[in-house]
């Protein structure tokens, strides 16, 4: 692909550290909570590793800890970033469901997301919720109805799926898509990919920034992680 | 920033209906999710166990969950294995494999419920009643409960005599018409029809008569040693 870098742009800060850490900390927590779920649920894997109760606490803390990053990321000054990246998240443009016909597509002019982002996001979001709250129906079961038991481990079983979908559709297009990858694991993105990818949000962020903008991640530490 | 491109930006909040509506669903499924899951298993289950590949049985629908307590799946083969029936008996004995399946045998057509909520509906057993095997052995007065061991070395249980003597509690040999698998407890197993799913030992290789009841496992971490369903561990429900 030719990527039109007559003018040498600085890259463009996409995500901040903030950002960064909550995405990598919840990916170390999912996949905790993907592989040891697996374990407790696919039989032969089961029967593979055993220890049930010790995999069963791994499970159950995992997802206990799970709101606390998302939490303490969100607050305060520091979380403004991803405050308006929730936003952006929320927010569907104008004719922007064009974007998931691959006919119209084209004819789209996205911002920071695409909206195929947003509902992962918002999926993700949300299944995260229902998990927590099923799961804690399945770990305190005494305090719940046996129908509402079967229930919650129906309702955990099906979410279960389409994490397991959404996460690994989400990790395939990052993989097809290196600039976006490094843009959430360095925190910034060329300026030929945002304008390409990502018209609206590039604009946004030139204009904002007026003088070449955020050459890169500029006062904030920016260890590579 | 992208404050006027992003947060003012015309546009529909999408993803907060989707959110609360997914919710939405997260919590009607928690309350009917029983019954729906109960159709499902009815209507889809059948062609699930048809599938060769086995890929479908990932699906969640009338599925066991396989739980070992140690670090292995334990396994006997069924030369190798006997029940022995001990503690406060006139005769204490042991029984082969082939010498078990020698026995009367019971059918039972009946659902497999776990406490912490799945279950799996008509699930076929066959075995030896446990009323039979204490008769055998001659139970003693003194004897009010028995202990259950498993040759995984780890998992006990137990049941009051009252409650052995059911006539729906069996030593099991077969599950949904064959053998019991090393996964689901085999060669042999109890199956406890009327209590939750951690009563129903696996890998049974022992059952002593006992003076009083001795908790197992599972109730040494907070389970209820009278597992009755929908009648203990929290909550006095309809039984299902």
């Amino acid at each position: 692909m030719v990527e039109t870098t007559n003018r040498s742009e600085a890259p463009i800060l996409r995500f901040g550290p903030v950002e960064r850490g909550l995405h990598w900390v919840n990916a170390v927590l999912f996949f905790v909570l993907m592989l040891t779920g697996a374990i407790l649920y696919v039989g032969p894997l089961s029967a593979l590793v055993g220890r049930r109760e010790l995999i069963r606490n791994l499970h159950v803390y995992a997802g206990i800890v799970l709101p606390l990053p998302v939490l303490l990321a969100v607050i305060g000054r520091h979380g403004a970033r991803l405050r308006r990246d929730f936003a952006a998240l929320n927010r569907f443009a104008p004719g922007e469901a064009r974007w998931f016909r691959a006919r119209t597509r084209g004819s789209v002019r996205l911002g920071k997301f695409n909206p195929g982002q947003k509902l992962n996001a918002v999926f993700i979001a949300a299944a995260g919720i229902v998990m927590l709250a099923t799961g804690s129906i399945m770990k305190w079961f005494s305090l719940f109805p046996i129908d509402w038991r079967t229930g919650a481990t129906f309702v955990h079983d099906w979410f279960a799926l389409g994490i397991w979908l959404a996460v690994i559709g989400h990790v395939v297009f990052a993989y097809k898509d290196p600039v976006a990858l490094g843009g959430m694991v360095r925190g910034s993105v060329s300026a030929a990919w945002a304008r390409r990818e990502r018209p609206r949000w590039y604009e946004a962020e030139i204009d904002a920034g007026a003088t070449g903008a955020v050459p890169h991640d500029s006062g904030e530490s920016d260890a590579p992680r | 920033m992208d404050e006027s491109a992003e947060v003012t930006a015309p546009g529909t909040a999408v993803g907060r209906r989707l959110f609360l509506g997914l919710l939405g669903l997260g919590a009607l499924g928690v309350v009917f999710g029983a019954k729906v899951q109960d159709v499902l298993e009815r209507t889809v289950g059948p062609y699930i166990a048809k599938d060769g590949t086995g890929i479908s049985a990932l699906l969640p629908i009338g599925r066991f969950r396989i739980y070992t307590v140690t670090g292995e799946l334990p396994h006997k083969a069924k030369t190798d294995y006997t029940l022995s029936v001990r503690g406060l008996v006139d005769t204490p004995y042991e029984l082969s494999y082939a010498e078990l399946l020698a026995l009367p045998a019971t059918e039972l057509d009946k659902d497999f419920q776990c406490v912490t909520g799945w279950r799996v509906l008509d699930v076929q057993w066959k075995g030896v009643l446990l009323s039979d095997l204490l008769d055998r052995a001659g139970v003693q007065p003194e004897a009010t409960a028995l202990q259950f061991t498993s040759f995984d070395g780890v998992y006990t249980e137990s049941l009051t005599l009252d409650q052995a003597r059911r006539s729906d509690v069996i030593v099991a040999y077969k599950l949904e018409g064959d053998d019991i698998s090393d996964a689901h407890g085999g060669p042999v197993r109890l199956y406890v029809a009327p209590m939750y799913g951690y009563k129903s030992i696996k890998w049974l290789d022992g059952i002593e008569l006992t003076k009083q009841v001795r908790p197992g496992y599972w109730e040494e971490l907070g389970y209820d040693v009278d597992a009755w369903i929908g009648k203990s561990n929290g909550r006095d429900d309809e039984p299902v």
